[in-house]
């Protein structure tokens, strides 16, 4: 049964006729050629597909195209474009904070996982932003970002490689730069 | 996959009007469990009905302490929402043990307690499964039993309910709110998921198209000094092997009051009501908080299988709901 939907993806609208049985990381990957999201398990249990939908990370697996009509979703590769919207020029080459980061403290091996382990992030990190607890965050004050904390809420990505040791620092190097003190957070180093 | 239709009604009428009229619908929430279903093979309907942007996500006061939580309201708001970390910091708690990130943002509240059975024969279709296909024959009885119930199983289906927020609503005593093709109705949350008994098909007392518009959690100044702790195999993102809801209320060493629910041991949550009737008027001490869990799993029947069954899920329950009072206890001193 096909469907027309439009899908903002990466800041351009992407008109498709799609199979109402399509997965949004089908349609990103094998109709718009978008292959930085992952297909690692396709069960919901690895993370290597998430994206940000509406700003929020979600997997890409477990959601069928055709409910994304008029949303606006981020891959990893159009997040370095999504600081240059909000702070100005941008040039070719440009990374993300986080993207960065993981560059700086070497955060993974084989690199399967990366894309989603960095759209994870920057998602997570605004999930600290606003305040949101997770399971290792004590008692129902600001939470504190430290190691416990984001493996804790990076648990969702999977890396086959064991790349933790240094995902980890990355996440926290990444906070520390775009955490500000009005978000009455606090990034532990 | 099997080819299906799709379609987003406006409003919820017209979605359940939809569902009703045709056997094989289903509602799409989150689609964390549902959509990889459909792959799985598991489900295979004619009509998929998305419903999340015609339900209210909205988390709104019903008066002092009591809340109405729109079943469109996703899993990661609920658990951050300030009066639900504040009057009932068990369910936060509870949220925030299940799942990941990513899928917390996707799951809502209606569909969270519809989740199904993480049994690994439900899931596959290649071997017999009661839930999956009733008169099949059930292939946990006497196979891998480590995540199976020892509390109010079948012999056709011994199952676990995967939920944790359930856990939660149903010590809670919340109250769903359905909209069906006859009109709305409220049902206890205690009394939303049944026993499998001789039809393990049905997880819950819901009838086909009939949905989830709302949850609500009345006052409980009790629910102040809650808990949920949780027991598995890895440190985050896996699925409960017990889990305990509780809450606490004690006045000059003495037990007043207690709310208390399990998750992980039954085919639903499993309030525990004779644990709550044997610690009121109890010193509050190890000793009650012991003596409350032997009550409660003297009926307990571990699964034997393949992996060496079940039976462990025991004592480790009995340690977890003590340890989980002894703290709230602790909390309460102070």
């Amino acid at each position: 049964m096909n469907t027309e939907i439009t899908v903002h993806v990466d800041g351009a609208p992407r008109r498709l006729t799609i199979d109402t049985r399509t997965t949004l990381l089908d349609a990103l990957r094998e109709r718009l050629g978008l292959t930085s999201p992952k297909k690692g398990c396709d069960h919901g249990q690895c993370g290597a597909c998430t994206v940000l939908s509406g700003g929020r990370r979600v997997l890409s697996c477990l959601i069928l195209a055709v409910t994304q009509d008029g949303a606006k979703v981020v891959t990893a590769e159009g997040l370095a474009a999504e600081v240059a919207t909000a702070g100005g020029e941008r040039e070719d080459g440009d990374l993300h904070p986080v993207q960065q980061a993981f560059i700086d403290c070497d955060a993974l091996q084989c690199g399967y996982c990366t894309p989603g382990q960095v759209v994870s992030a920057v998602g997570m990190l605004d999930e600290f932003a606003r305040g949101w607890p997770s399971a290792a965050t004590p008692g129902t004050g600001a939470p504190r970002l430290d190691c416990a904390e984001v493996a804790e809420r990076m648990s969702g990505n999977l890396c086959r490689c064991a790349a933790y040791a240094n995902i980890v620092p990355a996440v926290l190097q990444a906070a520390a730069a775009s955490t500000g003190p009005a978000s009455g957070a606090e990034v532990a180093r | 996959m099997k080819p299906f239709d799709y379609l987003s009604p406006t409003d919820a009428a017209a979605a359940v009007r939809t569902v009703a009229g045709d056997p094989t619908a289903v509602f799409l929430g989150g689609g964390t469990n549902l959509v990889d279903h459909l792959k799985l093979g598991v489900v295979e309907p004619d009509l998929v009905v998305g419903v999340t942007d015609l339900l209210s996500a909205d988390i709104e006061e019903l008066g002092a302490g009591a809340l109405r939580i729109g079943a469109g309201a996703k899993n990661s708001e609920l658990a951050a929402d300030p009066r639900v970390r504040e009057w009932f910091p068990m369910l936060s708690d509870a949220l925030l043990s299940g799942a990941s990130g990513q899928l917390r943002n996707m799951a809502t509240t209606g569909g969270n307690p519809l989740q199904r059975t993480r049994c690994v024969y439900f899931q596959d279709i290649t071997t017999p499964c009661n839930k999956r296909e009733p008169g099949s024959g059930c292939s946990a009885v006497g196979g891998w039993t480590r995540n199976h119930a020892i509390l109010g199983a079948s012999e056709h289906c011994i199952a676990v309910h995967p939920s944790d927020m359930s856990v939660a609503l149903a010590a809670l005593d919340a109250v769903v709110r359905v909209l069906g093709p006859d009109g709305e109705r409220t049902i206890p949350f205690a009394d939303l998921h049944r026993l499998p008994a001789d039809s393990p098909e049905r997880d819950t007392v819901l009838e086909h198209g009939e949905l989830i518009t709302a949850i609500d959690l009345p006052a409980r100044p009790i629910a102040r000094r809650s808990a949920y702790r949780k027991v598995r195999d890895r440190a985050s993102y896996a699925f409960a092997l017990v889990s305990v809801a509780a809450a606490l209320e004690v006045e000059d060493g003495v037990i007043v009051d207690a709310r208390i629910a399990f998750g992980g041991v039954a085919h639903a949550p499993w309030r525990a009501h004779r644990a709550e009737e044997a610690l009121r008027g109890s010193p509050a001490s190890v000793r009650s908080y012991r003596a409350a869990a032997d009550v409660e799993l003297a009926d307990a029947r571990p699964a034997e299988g393949l992996d060496g069954g079940n039976a462990f899920k025991i004592p480790l329950l009995r340690r977890t709901l003590t340890a989980t009072l002894r703290d709230l206890a602790r909390e309460d001193a102070r």
